[in-house]
């Protein structure tokens, strides 16, 4: 399974939900399908993405709240998996793709390669109770619609290849996307 | 010397005058009695964090989704949320407002502090993070409020040092 087959099927289910990616292909994946100004892209600062995500969804119960996450940004940020685990979001899904390399700086095996390290088990032992370990996209797709309907804090592992996109750039400066991203959730929060 | 009841009391009270709703941080000694009152107020969302470095990204969703935030950490604990201030909040433009205890300086009686109380402030100048010490308790509401209001403006971090002179008595 690729990851960038994951994204595409998501993409529909995106619009009306705040999604935060972290760096390299996903971000890349995500944009290249078409940017909206629902996404934020943290292009650096490895690990945070949770973070961020956790800040929206704790701060804007009425929203939903899809991070897409990466084995080396997660097992940078393993303690942020007990905050989310502790404060539980109801209102978060957490998906992290596992293609066990530092695909985006050189391709580096990552802890995760050949199953050395588990972060499905790392999840559920942080205290998150419904986590979802697929390698399937019909698995992927099924995990994601029962995370979606949950209505309570999810983790879904997805095992990917290590393949990313052929070409990298976007027609957004960083601080453009973070402006637009902030514009865009106000706007929704006056809408309700 | 014992962690200063009154002057956590006025910190609280300056971080509710300020408008804040939220906060982050990593318990420590001279902010425990402050954290208390935060954990007890059922106006204030307080997140603790396993490491300083998630109260970055924790400060950034929370002022992408519009509530006033702020970070309550050590100085050790700003070293090891480095990367995060500087690769999301300043690359991004996205405010900090850090009211940070500076353990390890003038008067500090334990040898494993000293180090980064030393460095503290060059560090702060290195990242261009504006910074101002807060000793006086009849000062310290207005230096919060100021704070916030420069991190607002500036869309940077910005720092108010919590000094030995304001936490202990």
């Amino acid at each position: 399974m690729e990851r960038a087959q994951c994204i595409a099927m998501l993409y529909p289910e995106l619009e009306d939900k705040l999604v935060v990616t972290i760096m390299g292909a996903s971000a890349q994946e995500l944009y290249d399908l078409g940017h909206r100004e629902n996404f934020f892209y943290l292009q650096h600062a490895m690990g945070l993405a949770s973070s961020i995500g956790l800040g929206l969804a704790l701060h804007l119960p009425e929203e939903q709240v899809i991070v897409l996450d990466g084995d080396g940004s997660v097992l940078m940020n393993l303690g942020g998996l007990a905050t989310l685990a502790r404060y539980r979001p109801k209102n978060l899904l957490h998906i992290i793709f596992d293609n066990g390399s530092l695909l985006s700086t050189g391709g580096f095996d990552s802890h995760t390669t050949a199953g050395i390290t588990d972060l499905a088990a790392i999840a559920r032992g942080a205290g998150i109770e419904h986590v979802a370990a697929v390698d399937s996209p019909m698995d992927f797709g099924e995990a994601a619609v029962e995370a979606l309907e949950r209505d309570d804090l999810s983790v879904i592992v997805a095992r990917v290849k290590a393949v990313g996109p052929d070409n990298y750039g976007m027609d957004l400066a960083l601080p453009e996307n973070a402006f637009r991203f902030k514009r865009c959730v106000q706007e929704r929060k006056a809408a309700r | 010397m014992t962690v200063s009841y009154d002057n956590s009391k006025t910190i609280f009270e300056g971080i509710k005058a300020a408008g804040i709703t939220s906060i982050s941080a990593l318990p420590e000694t001279w902010l425990g009695l402050l954290l208390q009152r935060a954990e007890d107020d059922p106006d204030m969302q307080l997140i603790q964090v396993a490491k300083e470095e998630e109260a970055v990204g924790i400060a950034a969703g929370a002022y992408f989704a519009g509530e006033p935030h702020i970070l309550l950490m050590q100085n050790h604990g700003m070293f090891g949320a480095l990367n995060g201030i500087v690769s999301l909040a300043q690359l991004y433009g996205i405010p900090l407002c850090m009211l940070i205890a500076v353990r390890g300086h003038w008067g500090e009686p334990y040898p494993w502090h000293t180090r980064g109380g030393i460095v503290t402030e060059g560090i702060l100048q290195a990242l261009s993070i504006p910074f101002e010490h807060a000793r006086d308790p009849e000062k310290v509401g207005k230096q919060i409020q100021e704070a916030w209001i420069f991190s607002q403006s500036s869309l940077s971090p910005v720092a108010l040092l919590l000094t030995r002179d304001l936490m202990e008595d």
